[in-house]
């Protein structure tokens, strides 16, 4: 029960998808992959809450995606990174 | 990438330079903090999310015009009196006397 | 009501709204209406408000300091910031503390892009650029445009990481120690770490 489904290092691809409620996941996230940094604790989740069904507890996870795959012509490094905070709803494996 | 879905979904947006001022925080926003604060801790609400989610329903131009504790006073004002906690003509009331309270303080 | 008037009521900058605003007025009207109603008192208000004014960088920099000067708790610190801090008297539930370390190599910096998520009741009230939607919006896309702006020039062989705060968890960068701080003690160590440098808007700490 409440066993994390992803594990570091695994690819992830974030949902595109935008529930007309509110949710976490910033839009420029949406639909990108990237890698499982660390798994974290289970937190209420955003969008039930707002429902009225309460909060349940889900999984959080931080992922990792190169910058250069997030935006266009971007400015950095091969290096660079953004990190973000994803509940386990939102994650699918990638290949 | 999807298209920003709320006036709140900044990231990777266009903006100006920084402004690097630094803002004495004002005595009402320790208060309007602390009223969010205490709404939660009374159960009068029940999680920031509602309160994020009243933000995120503000239109573009007011999410634009609003400071950050304006917004949750507006967030906290709509949850409040959905819920029934606060009584929408009570507060527009007393809203009117505080105006009014300013514009003699102001007069004066 | 007299309890508004009080010193800090003009301390406003320009580019700020005046407590006069709609959204303001909001507030100020939906506060009295709870008070009145009995739902909190103005004694409950103020020991809140002076609850989150004793939060402060100077918090951040004591567990900087001891991270510098102990390396087991600069691991423990690194593993879980939420239990570590507590060894120093702090408190961050229910949210999850991560704390990201500078090296050589790498920069990190933290934003809140979806509102403004800061670990308040530990380094106090975020700064307004932090707030801004400049900053939100930008520094996920062009992190070293924005650091520039804060005066941190980074070469291409420093790789940034830029951390959106989007659900449960708060952020603190681990600055580098500078060098010539070796025979500091804590407290003169935690003097050096400025608030941006626990954001990740300034770099290289500078010794008097």
């Amino acid at each position: 029960m409440n066993e994390p489904v992803f594990h570091v290092g695994q690819r992830v691809r974030i949902a595109d998808r935008t529930p007309p409620v509110h949710h976490r996941v910033p839009s420029y996230a949406k639909g990108q992959v990237g890698v499982i940094e660390r798994v974290c604790g289970l937190h209420g989740e955003p969008e039930k809450f707002i429902r009225g069904d309460g909060k349940p507890p889900q999984r959080i996870y931080r992922v990792r995606i190169p910058q250069p795959e997030l935006w266009t012509s971007y400015e950095g490094t091969e290096g660079d990174k953004l990190e973000i905070e994803i509940f386990e709803h939102w994650l699918e494996a990638a290949e | 990438m999807s298209e920003p879905w709320g006036p709140h979904d900044l990231g990777g947006q266009d903006g100006g330079p920084i402004d690097l001022a630094e803002h004495d925080t004002a005595y009402w926003e320790w208060q309007i903090d602390a009223m969010v604060r205490l709404a939660l801790k009374k159960g009068l609400i029940s999680d920031f999310a509602e309160l994020r989610d009243g933000i995120e329903q503000l239109t573009p131009d007011d999410y634009a015009r609003c400071t950050y504790y304006e917004r949750w006073a507006k967030s906290l004002a709509y949850a409040l009196v959905s819920r029934g906690v606060i009584d929408e003509k009570r507060l527009n009331e007393k809203i009117a006397a505080v105006k009014a309270r300013q514009d003699a303080e102001g007069a004066a | 009501m007299t309890d508004h008037d009080h010193d800090h009521s003009r301390t406003f900058q320009p580019d700020h709204a005046e407590p006069t605003s709609d959204g303001a007025r909001i507030g100020l009207a939906l506060r009295e209406l709870l008070i009145e109603a009995g739902h909190y008192t103005a004694g409950e208000e103020q020991s809140v408000i002076e609850a989150m004014q004793g939060a402060s960088p100077e918090n951040g920099g004591r567990i900087v300091a001891k991270a510098w000067n102990d390396a087991e708790y600069k691991e423990r610190l690194l593993a879980n910031g939420a239990e570590a801090i507590k060894e120093l008297g702090y408190e961050l539930e229910p949210y999850e503390f991560t704390v990201m370390e500078n090296t050589a190599d790498t920069h990190n910096v933290i934003v809140c892009t979806l509102c403004s998520c800061y670990p308040r009741a530990l380094l106090g009230m975020s700064p307004a650029w932090y707030k801004s939607s400049s900053y939100r919006a930008r520094v996920v896309r062009e992190p070293r445009s924005v650091l520039a702006e804060f005066g941190v020039e980074l070469s291409d062989d420093v790789s940034v990481r830029v951390h959106d705060s989007t659900a449960e968890l708060r952020y603190m960068v681990l600055p580098q120690r500078p060098a010539g701080t070796d025979d500091w003690s804590e407290a003169q160590l935690a003097k050096l770490v400025t608030r941006n440098s626990l954001v990740g808007t300034e770099r290289d700490l500078k010794i008097a």
